[in-house]
Formats: C-alpha cells, sequence, structure tokens
C-alpha cells in the first residue's frame, strides 16, 4: 500500500459519531428552529413590522427586555459581592450558602413562581411588611423584576468564582508592594482581570432573564401593556391560534438570544486573549 | 493540577483583604440577599405545602391526578434522559476526542437550547406539528397524535434538556485527552472496549452529574411542556403543569404540596452535585502529575 | 524484529513534521531518536506505533507493510511520555490489560494472566504495588509499570516517548542504567525519544539526530559524538566553539587573519568553525593563527574557564575555553588559539 491517508484519525469512530451528532441535532434543535424562521417567512416585512410594533407587543418586549437588564445589573452588583464574600471569606454556613446559590438553576421554575408569589403576596412573610411602605411587588411590574432576580443569580456567581479562585495572589501583593492601597488594588488590578467573566455572567443572566417564563408569570399579575412578558403573550396569541404573531414575536427574541451569544463567545475568546497561557 | 471546589485558606496579610467593617459588611449583604430570595421562597414551599397538617399534604398527593402527574413527568423524564444520555455521550466523544474545522460552531449549536426561551421550545413544535404547522396535515391524515400527548411533551423536554449530558461530558474529556484510549488500542483493544473499559470509567461521574441536572430539568420544565401539553386533566398534565392549575383554582395546599416534591428533587440533586463535584475533582487529577 | 521507514511525510497544516524521512532498524536494536522539540522524532514514533499516519511514505515491519494495521495489530508495545496508565485500574489491571481485551479464541485463561502479570510485575521489580492505583505511585513507578504494561502484549518492538522526561534527575539516572540491563535481558528491538543527548548517548547502541523533521546522522553514539556529519549535529551534540570564518582556495580566514588549519573542501565561502570545548588549546601569541584577549577568567575545582574575545570580520565573537590551571591568565592578555580537532561546515547564510 502506497502509505495510509493523512486524515485518518487515531481513535475510532469519529465518522459514525459525528454523523450520528449532527442527525440528532439536527432533528431535535435545528429542523424545528428552522420551521420557526420559514414559518415567520411566511409573512411580508410589513406584516411582521405590524406585529412587532403592534402596541401591546411592543409593551411586552420593552417589559421582558427592560427589566431582564434591570434584573442582570443587580445580578451583576449582587453577584459580584457574593462571589467574593464566598471565595474570598469564611464565615459560618458559608458551604451551605454556596451550595444553595445554584437553587434558581434547580428548582423548577413553576414553583419557583408560586412560592415568590406567596412570599411578596400583600398577606406574605415579605409582601407584608413591603406593604406597610407603600411597596406592592406581587402582580406589579416590580414582580416580574424580583423573579428576574431571583433566576439570574446563578450566573454571574458561577461564571466568576473560577476565576476569582484562580486569580494569582501575587498579582494583589505586586500592586500593595508597589504602593496601592487595598481599594487601588480592587479597583484597579482585580475588577479587570474579573471584567470578562463579570460581563459574561450579566450576559446569561439577561437572556435568561428575557426568556424566562414560569418563575415570572405567577407574580407578574399579567395586564396587558403593564405586567405582560414576551413569552407569555407568545403562549396568548398561540391560544388563540394567531400563529403568525406568535412566530414574530418568537423570531425577535431569538435574534436578541444570538446576538447575546455571540457577544458571550467573543467575551470568552477576550478572556482568553488577556490570561495568559499555563 | 488539580483545582480547588473551595477556595484554600488565604493567610491574613494586609496586602489581600479588606478593612474588619468592609468584610463585615459583604458578608451581610450576601447573607441578607441569599436568605430573601433563596432560603425563604425554599421554605415558604414547605410551609405552605404543611399549612394543613400533614393529612390535608398526604391526601393531597394521593389525589388521581396528582398521581397521574407523577407519573406523566416520571415516563417523560426517562424518556428525554435517557435519548438526551445516549446521544450526549455519542456527541462528546466526537467532539471532545477528535479535531475537525467547525468545532466551535457545533459546540454553540449543542448548547444552543440554554438560550432558547422555553415558551418558544414549545412553540416550535407546535408549529411543526399542530395543526396548522408543517407537518400538522400529514399527521392528521395518519391519525398520528404527537402534539398535546406524551409524544410532544416527551420531544420538547428533551429538546430542552439536550445540552445537559454533553456539556458536562465535553470539558471533562477534552481535558483527560487521548492517551489512554491511545493506549489501549496499542494494547489491542477494540474501539469498543475502549470506549466502556477506558472511556466510559473515566467519565462515570461526569456522566452521573450531567444525567442528574438533566433529570432535574426534565421534571421541572414548565414553559416548554406548557404550550405542547393541551393541558388535557388527568392526561396531559406534569407536576408542573398541575402546581399551575391547582395554584390558579387556589387549592394552595394541593399546589404546594405537588411543589414540595419538586423542591425536594432540587434540593437532593443539589447535593448529589455538590458531592459529585467533590469527586469530580479528585478524578480529574491526572494519574502522571 | 527490524522496522524500515521509507520516504515518510508528514504534514500538520503547512508545518512539514517529517519531511522525506528514511530510517532502517536491525531486529534487536537500542535506538535514541534524539532532536530538539519539534524536529518531529514524536511524530515518527507515533507513525511507527499506527498512532499517527503519514501523508506518504511506507513503513514495513520485517518487510511486511505495516501501515494498513490497526496500532493493535502491530504488536507494538508503546510507553506514553505522561505513561497514560488507565487511573480506575489498579496496577496489576493495568498490566493485565491488553491480555483481556484479546479476542476471546486466543485470550488466555484468568490463572495463565494472572501468572504472566506477576511475572511482568517482577521483572519491573513492583510485584509490591499490584494493588495500588497510578495515583498512588511516584513517577519512576509509573514508569516502569507503563513498561510492564507494554511487554504484557509480548511486542515485538517497543517504543518509549521521552521516557525519562518526566522524571527527577537521580530517578532518571537510575532508570537509564535498568533501561539498558532490561533490553539486554528481553531483547527486543526499541526506540526511544530524547531531547537530551546525554540520555541518548548513554543508554543507545544507535543514535539518530534529527532537526526540523529530517535525520541529519545515523551512528553509534561514538560516532555521531566524535565525528558530525552537519553542523547542527556538531552544535546538538556536546559542547561546541563555533567561529564564523571564510574558506576559499583552501585557506581558512576569521576576518582578515588566516588560521594554519586546513578545510577538506577549498571554497566553501562563508563557513562555521567548530571546536569542542576541550580541544581548544592556548598557545603562544604571534605564531600566525588564531588569536585572542582574555576578557574574564574564573576558577573551580581543577578547571579554569575563560572568556576570550576573537574578532573576525563579523565583528567581535566571545568564546569559552577551558585551560589547566597551572596556566596563567590575566585579563586584556592576548593568548593564541590552536584547535586540537576541529570541523568546517560551510554556512551560506
Amino acid at each position: 500500500m502506497k502509505g495510509g491517508s493523512g486524515r485518518r484519525r487515531t481513535l475510532p469512530g469519529f465518522g459514525l459519531t459525528m454523523g450520528l451528532t449532527l442527525t440528532w441535532l439536527s432533528i431535535i434543535i435545528l429542523l424545528p428552529l428552522a420551521g420557526l424562521f420559514l414559518k415567520s417567512f411566511e409573512l411580508s416585512l410589513a406584516q411582521f413590522v405590524d406585529i412587532v410594533t403592534s402596541r401591546r407587543t411592543l409593551n411586552a418586549l420593552k417589559i421582558s427586555f427592560g427589566l431582564a437588564f434591570l434584573a442582570a445589573l443587580v445580578n451583576l452588583v449582587m453577584g459580584g459581592i457574593i462571589v467574593w464574600a464566598l471565595v474570598r471569606y469564611r464565615f459560618p454556613g458559608r458551604r451551605i450558602f454556596d451550595a444553595i446559590v445554584d437553587v434558581p438553576f434547580a428548582l423548577p421554575t413553576a414553583v419557583a413562581g408560586i412560592a415568590l408569589t406567596t412570599l411578596f403576596a400583600q398577606n406574605g412573610w415579605l409582601g407584608a411588611p413591603l406593604a406597610e411602605l407603600g411597596i406592592k411587588v406581587s402582580f406589579t411590574p416590580l414582580g416580574i423584576f424580583v423573579a428576574m432576580v431571583f433566576i439570574g443569580i446563578p450566573f454571574v456567581v458561577r461564571t466568576v468564582q473560577p476565576v476569582l479562585i484562580d486569580l494569582d495572589p501575587e498579582i494583589e501583593e505586586a500592586a500593595a508592594s508597589l504602593g496601592a492601597n487595598r481599594w487601588q488594588t480592587v479597583s484597579r488590578v482585580i475588577l479587570p482581570s474579573l471584567l470578562p467573566a463579570l460581563l459574561t455572567g450579566f450576559a446569561l443572566a439577561f437572556a435568561r432573564a428575557v426568556g424566562e417564563y414560569g418563575s415570572v408569570i405567577f407574580i407578574a399579575g399579567n395586564l396587558p401593556n403593564v405586567s405582560e412578558i414576551a413569552p407569555l403573550l407568545i403562549v396568548i396569541r398561540l391560544s388563540e391560534f394567531r400563529y403568525a404573531d406568535a412566530t414574530a414575536i418568537a423570531v425577535v427574541m431569538l435574534l436578541v438570544a444570538f446576538l447575546v451569544i455571540f457577544a458571550v463567545n467573543r467575551m470568552q475568546r477576550w478572556a482568553q486573549l488577556r490570561v495568559p497561557a499555563h | 493540577m488539580p483545582k480547588p471546589a473551595i477556595a484554600v485558606p488565604l493567610e491574613r496579610t494586609d496586602a489581600r483583604s479588606e478593612p474588619r467593617w468592609v468584610r463585615g459588611l459583604l458578608i451581610g449583604f450576601t447573607i441578607l440577599f441569599l436568605t430573601v430570595f433563596i432560603v425563604l421562597p425554599l421554605v415558604i414551599v414547605f410551609a405552605e405545602a404543611f399549612a394543613r397538617g400533614t393529612y390535608a399534604y398526604l391526601a393531597a398527593l394521593a389525589d388521581p391526578e396528582a398521581q397521574s402527574a407523577i407519573k406523566l413527568t416520571l415516563i417523560v423524564a426517562v424518556i428525554s434522559v435517557g435519548l438526551n444520555l445516549v446521544f450526549g455521550l455519542i456527541a462528546a466523544w466526537a467532539i471532545a476526542k477528535f479535531e475537525f474545522p467547525g468545532k466551535t460552531l457545533l459546540i454553540s449549536l449543542v448548547d444552543l437550547p440554554f438560550s432558547v426561551s422555553p415558551v418558544i421550545s414549545g412553540l416550535v413544535f407546535v408549529l411543526l406539528f399542530g395543526a396548522q404547522g408543517f407537518l400538522g396535515p400529514w399527521l392528521q391524515d395518519n391519525n398520528i397524535q404527537l402534539l398535546f400527548a406524551l409524544p410532544g411533551i416527551a420531544l420538547a423536554t428533551t429538546f430542552v434538556t439536550f445540552p445537559f449530558v454533553s456539556r458536562a461530558l465535553i470539558p471533562l474529556m477534552q481535558e483527560q485527552g487521548t492517551a489512554e484510549e491511545e493506549a489501549a488500542l496499542s494494547l489491542g483493544a477494540s474501539g469498543l472496549q475502549t470506549f466502556f473499559r477506558v472511556t466510559l470509567p473515566n467519565i462515570k461521574w461526569g456522566l452521573l452529574y450531567g444525567v442528574l441536572l438533566c433529570n432535574a430539568r426534565a421534571m421541572g420544565e414548565f414553559g416548554a411542556v406548557s404550550v405542547v401539553s393541551g393541558h388535557i386533566r388527568g392526561e396531559t398534565n406534569t407536576m408542573p403543569l398541575l402546581v399551575e392549575i391547582l395554584y390558579n383554582e387556589y387549592q394552595f395546599v394541593s399546589a404546594f404540596a405537588i411543589a414540595s416534591l419538586l423542591a425536594l428533587l432540587a434540593l437532593v440533586t443539589l447535593v448529589a452535585k455538590t458531592v459529585l463535584e467533590r469527586h469530580l475533582d479528585e478524578g480529574q487529577r491526572p494519574s502522571e502529575h | 524484529m527490524s522496522i524500515e521507514v521509507r520516504n515518510i511525510v508528514k504534514k500538520f497544516g503547512d508545518f512539514a513534521a517529517l519531511d522525506h524521512v528514511d530510517l532502517t532498524v536491525p531486529h534487536g536494536e537500542l535506538m535514541a531518536l534524539l532532536g530538539p522539540s519539534g524536529s518531529g522524532k514524536t511524530t515518527l514514533l507515533r507513525i511507527i506505533a499506527g498512532l499517527d499516519w503519514p501523508d506518504s511514505g511506507e513503513v514495513a515491519f520485517d518487510g511486511e507493510n505495516a501501515l494498513s494495521r490497526a496500532p493493535g495489530e502491530r504488536s507494538v508495545g508503546f510507553v506514553f511520555q505522561h505513561y497514560a496508565l488507565f487511573r480506575h485500574m489498579t496496577v496489576f489491571e493495568n498490566v493485565a490489560f491488553g491480555l483481556r481485551v484479546q479476542p476471546r479464541s486466543v485470550r488466555k485463561d484468568e490463572a495463565t494472566i494472572r501468572a504472566r502479570v506477576k511475572e511482568l510485575l517482577d521483572l519491573v521489580q513492583l510485584d509490591w504495588l499490584s494493588s495500588r492505583y497510578p495515583s498512588q505511585l511516584s513517577g519512576g513507578q509509573r514508569q516502569r509499570i507503563a513498561l510492564a504494561r507494554a511487554l504484557a502484549i509480548e511486542p515485538r518492538v517497543l517504543l518509549l516517548d521521552e521516557p525519562f522526561g518526566a522524571l527527577d534527575a537521580k530517578v532518571r539516572k537510575e532508570l537509564r542504567t535498568w533501561l539498558r540491563s532490561l533490553h539486554e535481558e528481553i531483547n527486543v528491538t526499541s526506540i526511544f525519544v530524547t531531547h537530551d543527548q546525554e540520555e541518548a548517548l548513554e543508554v543507545a547502541n544507535s543514535v539518530v539526530v534529527m532537526d526540523k523533521g529530517r535525520i541529519e546522522q545515523i551512528g553509534t553514539p561514538t560516532d555521531v559524538y566524535d565525528n558530525p556529519q552537519t553542523a547542527f549535529v556538531h552544535g546538538f551534540i556536546g559542547e561546541s566553539i563555533v567561529l564564523p570564518v571564510e574558506v576559499d582556495d583552501g585557506r581558512v580566514r576569521l576576518g582578515d587573519t588566516p588560521l594554519n588549519i586546513a578545510a577538506e573542501r577549498g571554497n566553501m565561502g562563508p563557513s562555521k568553525l567548530f571546536v569542542r570545548r576541550h580541544d581548544m588549546q592556548i598557545s603562544p601569541p604571534g605564531w600566525g593563527g588564531l588569536e585572542g584577549t582574555v576578557r574574564r577568567v574564573r576558577t573551580f575545582g581543577p578547571i579554569q574557564r575563560a572568556d576570550i574575545a576573537v574578532s573576525g570580520n563579523r565583528g567581535e565573537t566571545i568564546i569559552e575555553i577551558d585551560v589547566p590551571r597551572d596556566r596563567e591568565l590575566r585579563d586584556g592578555e592576548v593568548v593564541g588559539l590552536q584547535p586540537r580537532r576541529y570541523r568546517i561546515f560551510a554556512d551560506p547564510a
């Protein structure tokens, strides 16, 4: 034989497993998603714009995106504080608090939804004292915000945690030895090192909150134009058999989700460039 | 190098710590925030479930509708976790053990369902199989019921839980490299022998980890299933859907009783996950260092 | 078993890892593939093992084409650089693996397998570790277990990738001697890859020096040390003094100074003069040869080492030579330099 093929692979099964992977991926993920976009092409551009810019749709999108952005901002700050405390400080119950950060990942959204609603209802454990102060949470946009904060907690914490743990202690000591005070060290040395991870966590929390359904609809009140989120509007349009409307809203949300994935990938690459290989 | 699962104890040098009051403030914030947003919601689930005593709680769970929802949830979980287990293993082998162009893109595609709103994950199947959908008329002609039935629910759940297994395995298998598989091959093992005797034992904890998270999500999925289920009482309601229905009917004890089972599942998953992470951390220590 | 490698080419993208390589390994040889990292030595070893495939060329075992065979069908024992021990198996099971995965028709019974593994563990003197896991072993122990595992399948050829690379200096030395005596004991054709010249020269009975995907020289350790065939080999093996010279009409010049040494060929143009450090002698200046100025002298033990500045037309070159302690050197002193043995290689660059 005149040599082997240079493209031969050492381990067996590449063709078979890759073939199965692509087939399965196509059937379960790509085909259904392609169907969605295909459906949206049945609409003319004018129809599409009409649907998306109708008052109710626009308001639903504004509520979903706007509140998700605010909730992700809160997650960014609170997540930063939480991850710092969990990684850098010892305090009683630290390990348990560390473990339960993942609760919003693991708890079914419907359960989270009814629990938060009951907690923040006007006669609830937290709702009652807040009502005394004149703050109403359940069945208002504030409730949506609260639910979105809840489901976003793990994202910032879990993306930043490994980076903060791996951070070389010597860079802080170097900064201190060069005369930086603690605040300067944190703001000029540590925070910039954590920035890509913080932003990635922010983007992930934002994307999750935008699409969130289960934990939000119970607490939202679901008043059109006031506290109706985009995913709920999709469900409503579906139940009215207005498939075109549902599809158009879904396409807008998907495109934003893809943009976020793209941004996250970019940030990850950026982060890798900034960290020298070990 | 093994990465510590939790932070290594730090020396209290001035260079690396904050003033006492700052530390106290940050710890206080952390405890307060996590208590309000995570501990209290968990506690209230069980408090409400047992609000009328143990008897009412057990009665709510014994209700035929609850029983049928529990059964359906288990069946759906077995189907979608089983499918994703097999295909997750296959995908992880193809992606982690070989180099090929477009690898990053493929990983992004596998992860895609994580970024899709659950409602949209259900919608895509309605658009495919629904009466107005692409395959709807054909399915109707052949008398095949996918939507508002078990197959549709299982499909939507499989879509939503698609990335869990492969995502848990790919980084692990990439880190382990291919040297052990190459050694097995050079010692005369066949491809399947190599996989079952060398690769699988090395990734068993990671696999269990992925399956566990996949299962938790499969049992708890709400949005996607809600869209494709049709909410037929006693037939197409999974546990999360039944929670919604009971809650909207002001049957709070029953709603929270079912919810408490799901919360328990989440807590068990988290405990198992924490234990597994410790295992994984040890397992990842490569033998050569 | 003998191995013939003919005209192998292997590219990774634009990078030629192996560039038309020919090599014959006679039966029973203990051969070292020596070269810097990126020279292609590990790629060549992996191609022989069947863990990589060449773009073109042939590999034959005892005259039979080997490339059409899967790695498991080649009877090759491969010892990986980081050992690749199965981390979830005990030492015993690691060594037994190759016997257990044999097709049922030829697989030995459990008692035979156990006896064979015990025998191998005795051979590598680690019988007492048989129920440990790889993570509980030291580096040297892992190395020997990896070797025992490779030997279990009774390979016709043993391939070792940087066998001592991951070990500390002391263990490294012990294992070298041990590997040599093991080879004498089992006499299997063996090839090992190393970037450490001392290792290659001490252990192997023939050394293949590689650079940039090509074989520079094949020979016995004495041969490659004493008679380097290329500038690369001279520079890579042993410590050399290198001086840029000009050769025309059979005369060797350093800058404008003619040197009283002869070149093998008359007109080589720009060249490099290679001299081993211990082959450079100090002579009185003014004899019409190489001259230099002493810059710095330091002594340790019986040796006196001096930096000497030699000027040529490519500027000043500092060379380091060893001088007996009884010859006193002072900074700034001008000395003559006479190479006892030397080589000149053309340097068109």
